[in-house]
């Protein structure tokens, strides 16, 4: 990865103006759960909370600010942020659509339930829709609901025993 | 007296075997300490001892007897009766595993790699791997990074040991480095595209096992095998850090550090380790000079050079008197010149001598202080307090040792002139500008002698009686007390304020009350050094202050630059105005040219032999280790010429042992303080006073023209900082300019407003030209808007 260059706007930048008051309270929420020497451990919530107020993807500016806010060097939260893959670092579609492509979800048909997303879409895996309505998950891992495969996780919501039919409704009825 | 243990082993050892021999080692230590103490070699990328363990690479993997697979010896805690085997085949087959997955993604270049021939990953790869790769799959490559001026990158090579990481988070304590991503696109960087702005950063080079990190000005110089190692030490500040100056054909290409666990430990600051550009610079003073009757500098011999300045100094002596003459020394003088140049003046009548450039008040003669408690114990300390320092960038390896403290549990108190950014939690930091540091220090004394019961008396009684104590002070008095070990750093700031003999009389009552140890810093490289030898003012005799409030007809100036002076501009006076300005130094800048009537080139540090005091009183000896450039010559030589063409007695010898065997019963002992105290007026209300520290890469000559160091985001650009609120009541625009007035003299600087500087400070640092003519540390100053 190269480096984002984006120092210059993140060196100075005072939290609370970044983070609305409802992330304050989610990171407070969170950060009462940790003893104080480990508030490093609220920050997977923290940047979720971020992502959230900023309908789907983290910025620099935002994730500089929830270090900023826990009062932790910076580079720990872009570490934190750029290794999970609940984290979206690059600007994406609002709606989250991540259909597990593993192998009890590909054994029932996974794969064709991503090629029917991506004709009805038009996009291919990893791409957000041009009206920034929807975003396909690029390769998501076992989300366990092996039990009701083939599966799809839509904003944090579970779907399971898809068919293309279903995911129509589904996608359809995303705002 | 029943069940005594059967075998003779202390209750903290266990015992263990390594390779068949069978050795006891302490709890709880990891099999590499063991193997390592054995002198057992166990290859290893991520392991480093002065670093917290990782075990990423994977590449000291040992067999264990019983153990169901090879375990990492870098993190495995050795146990009772554990049988470790380095070299059975399965240890030797799993150190070659992984030395093939570590290659796998390594490119092959080592040809145009710096890092070849010193390289750790060439060596063990030698030595434990195959002699074929068996990978033809396509190798990952690593966008680079630009981290600075320092530092150069090649991140393709890099194996995520991250030995880098762990340094910049918990040695240098910025975190500036992470791993990016993960699995196989794990990537070394910021992330965020930013130089390293930590003064250690530098030591990534040195820990990065590979070629991922070089050392940026030294790059494509020369290759490993071609330089010539030399033992050395750093001097731009009071440690003395030791190091290697690697020389090829005479000339320091690099410095790296050379370990030392009283001074140094394995690291080194970036000034030391950069500062060798410095010698190299366009001004260097190669050839001696004198100024001719037609007012034109002209080079000339040796001899006819110190002729001329023999001549010149007898001839105002005669005029004037011995009296008339003085002598300024910068600090980074050797103790043989400091002692020869003494001997100089106190053979032409002269008391008027220092080599405490930067100090206001030098009312108590003091110099020459050591630390009560040696450096390497201060990470022992449980209580600092730091009275006028910031040890992180004024002696960056001092800062390190109290980070260390801090990090064991320290608690860490200051009463400084600005909320310095330190890599440690202070508990509680009085931050006021630099006339009520000496009320928050009367406040914490009078707090100390009211938990001990201690009498006051002296100089200092009506402070303290005038002190009022609050619960801050109380609370800082019963840390300093009630630590086992408790230290008192008077720094920098201390040193050069201008009420310092009474600061430093309050700060050793407060030691004392507390008992706690007084480890003054020293100002330069050997003011130890310098004060043992006797480059002090006599009895009766000026101090630097005084030179240039009142200068002489007669100045000899050694290796000082204008910079490294309280005030620049009474400097420039002393030495526009003298009858006879003898410069012996190292560069011949515009000033020199213009003002001196003698110049002789001297070598600086690394290039002559000296004997250099460190704040331990640690006398350290180096021999000469690069060329000196053109004519320039050793400065005991020069000095010892002078003192003969002089006629003066005591300069016969030839040889530098007889002169060393001379000093050495001066060095061995300390010098007595006068203890009485300077008088000091504090000025009128209003205004604002100069807080005047010396800019990290602005502190001598050498480090000024070192042109990596003055890239980097720690070298500052003149200007003047003001607290939000006195910038708001002045009227000042952001980003605009002020005009800064001490009353005689004026500046236009550009303003701006830093919560880290207290009301009614001005924060204004020293080493900059555009400052030259401000009054020093605690001057009133009016700020206006331009």
């Amino acid at each position: 990865m190269k480096a984002t260059g984006n120092f210059d706007k993140v060196r100075n930048l005072d939290p609370k103006s970044v983070l609305s008051a409802h992330t304050i309270e989610h990171i407070e929420h969170w950060r009462a759960k940790f003893p104080p020497e480990r508030k490093r451990s609220a920050l997977l919530q923290a940047l979720w909370a971020a992502q959230e107020q900023n309908h789907g993807h983290l910025t620099d500016e935002l994730i500089a600010a929830v270090a900023g806010y826990l009062e932790l060097p910076p580079v720990w939260a872009y570490e934190v942020a750029s290794f999970y893959s609940m984290y979206e670092t690059t600007p994406v579609g609002r709606n989250n659509v991540a259909v597990c492509t593993n192998i009890s979800c590909w054994l029932n048909g996974a794969e064709d339930i991503v090629r029917h997303c991506e004709n009805k879409l038009g996009i291919r895996l990893g791409e957000s829709t041009a009206d920034g309505r929807i975003y396909l998950k690029r390769e998501e891992e076992c989300l366990a609901a092996c039990a009701c495969a083939p599966m799809m996780v839509v904003n944090g919501h579970y779907h399971e025993k898809l068919t293309p039919l279903a995911v129509d409704e589904i996608l359809d009825g995303l705002k | 007296m029943s069940a005594q243990p059967s075998n003779s082993t202390a209750p903290d050892l266990v015992n263990i075997e390594v390779d068949g021999t069978p050795m006891q080692v302490p709890k709880g230590s990891m099999i590499i300490h063991a193997t390592d103490k054995a002198r057992v070699a166990v290859p290893r990328f991520c392991y480093h001892e002065k670093l917290p363990i990782a075990a990423n690479c994977r590449m000291c993997l040992v067999d264990v007897e019983k153990a169901p697979k090879p375990v990492p010896a870098c993190a495995t805690p050795v146990m009772e009766g554990m049988k470790i085997r380095t070299r059975s085949e399965r240890a030797l087959n799993s150190q070659r595993n992984v030395m093939e997955f570590l290659l796998i993604n390594h490119p092959l270049d080592c040809p145009v790699c710096d890092q070849g021939g010193e390289c750790e990953l060439q060596d063990v790869a030698m030595g434990y791997g195959r002699s074929v790769s068996r990978f033809v799959e396509r190798k990952r490559v690593v966008a680079d990074e630009d981290i600075g001026p320092l530092i150069a990158t090649d991140m393709t090579r890099c194996i995520h040991c991250t030995r880098c990481v762990r340094f910049m988070g918990e040695i240098a304590g910025t975190s500036e480095l992470g791993g990016i991503g993960r699995g196989e696109a794990t990537e070394i960087g910021t992330y965020i595209g930013k130089s390293i702005e930590s003064e250690l950063g530098g030591n990534i080079i040195d820990v990065c096992p590979v070629g991922a990190l070089t050392n940026k000005p030294f790059r494509f110089k020369a290759r490993a095998w071609e330089l010539i190692a030399r033992e050395s030490i750093g001097y731009h500040d009071a440690l003395g850090s030791n190091l290697f100056l690697h020389t090829r054909r005479g000339e320091v290409l690099r410095v790296v550090p050379r370990a030392c666990e009283a001074v140094n430990e394995n690291w080194l600051s970036d000034r030391d380790r950069y500062s060798h550009q410095g010698l190299y610079a366009e001004d260097r003073a190669t050839q001696p000079m004198i100024r001719g009757a037609d007012g034109e500098l002209k080079p000339v011999s040796w001899d006819e050079a110190i002729r001329f300045v023999a001549d010149g100094l007898t001839r105002v002596q005669t005029a004037h008197g011995g009296d008339q003459i003085a002598a300024l020394v910068a600090p980074m003088a050797s103790s043989e010149e400091g002692f020869l140049l003494a001997e100089i003046l106190r053979g032409l009548g002269s008391r008027n001598l220092d080599h405490r450039l930067r100090v206001v008040d030098a009312g108590d003669r003091s110099g020459g202080a050591t630390f009560e408690l040696p450096l390497a114990e201060i990470e022992k300390a449980s209580a600092i307090l730091l009275l006028g320092s910031n040890p992180r960038l004024d002696q960056p390896l001092l800062g390190h040792r109290v980070r260390k403290a801090w990090k064991h549990g320290a608690s860490v108190d200051a009463i400084n002139p600005i909320a310095f950014d330190f890599h440690f939690d202070t508990q509680a930091a009085r931050i006021v500008e630099p006339w009520r540091m000496l009320d928050e220090a009367a406040a914490l004394a009078k707090a100390a002698a009211e938990r001990t019961g201690a009498s006051v008396a002296g100089a200092i009684a009506p402070l303290l009686a005038a002190a009022t104590v609050e619960d801050a002070h109380r609370e800082m008095a019963r840390r300093l007390h009630e630590a086992g070990s408790a230290v008192l750093i008077f720094g920098d700031f201390a040193v050069q304020h201008p009420a310092a003999s009474t600061l430093r009389a309050l700060a050793r009552f407060i030691a004392q009350c507390t008992a706690s140890a007084f480890n003054e810093v020293a100002s330069g490289a050997n003011g130890v050094g310098l004060a043992r030898v006797g480059v002090l003012p006599g009895a009766g005799g000026f101090g630097a202050a005084q030179i240039l409030a009142q200068p002489r007809k007669a100045l000899l100036v050694h290796h000082a630059g204008s910079q490294d002076t309280l005030r620049s501009k009474s400097y420039d006076e002393a030495r526009s105005g003298a009858e006879f300005h003898v410069y012996l130094g190292a560069y011949a800048c515009s000033g020199v040219r213009r003002t001196a009537h003698a110049v002789l080139p001297l070598g600086l540090a690394p290039e002559i032999d000296g004997t250099y005091l460190n704040v331990d009183g640690r006398v350290q000896t180096i021999a000469a280790g690069a060329k000196l450039p053109g004519e320039a010559r050793p400065g005991w030589r020069v000095l010892r010429a002078l003192g003969a063409a002089l006629g003066l007695p005591g300069f016969e010898f030839t040889e530098l042992g007889e002169l060393r065997e001379r000093i050495a019963p001066r060095l061995a002992g300390a010098v007595a303080e006068a203890g009485q105290i300077g008088t000091f007026a504090r000025p009128a209300a209003g205004g604002l006073s100069r807080v005047a520290t010396v800019a990290v890469y602005r502190s001598d000559a050498v480090v000024r023209r070192a042109a990596a160091l003055q890239a980097t985001p720690l070298a500052s650009t003149a200007c003047v900082a003001l607290n939000p609120a006195d910038f708001t009541t002045l009227g000042l625009d952001a980003g605009g300019n002020a005009r800064v007035s001490d009353g005689s003299c004026t500046a236009e600087l550009p303003v701006r407003a830093d919560t880290r500087v207290p009301a009614g400070a001005a924060w204004i640092e020293l080493g900059h030209s555009e400052t030259a003519a401000l009054a020093p540390n605690g001057a009133r100053l009016t700020v206006t808007r331009v």
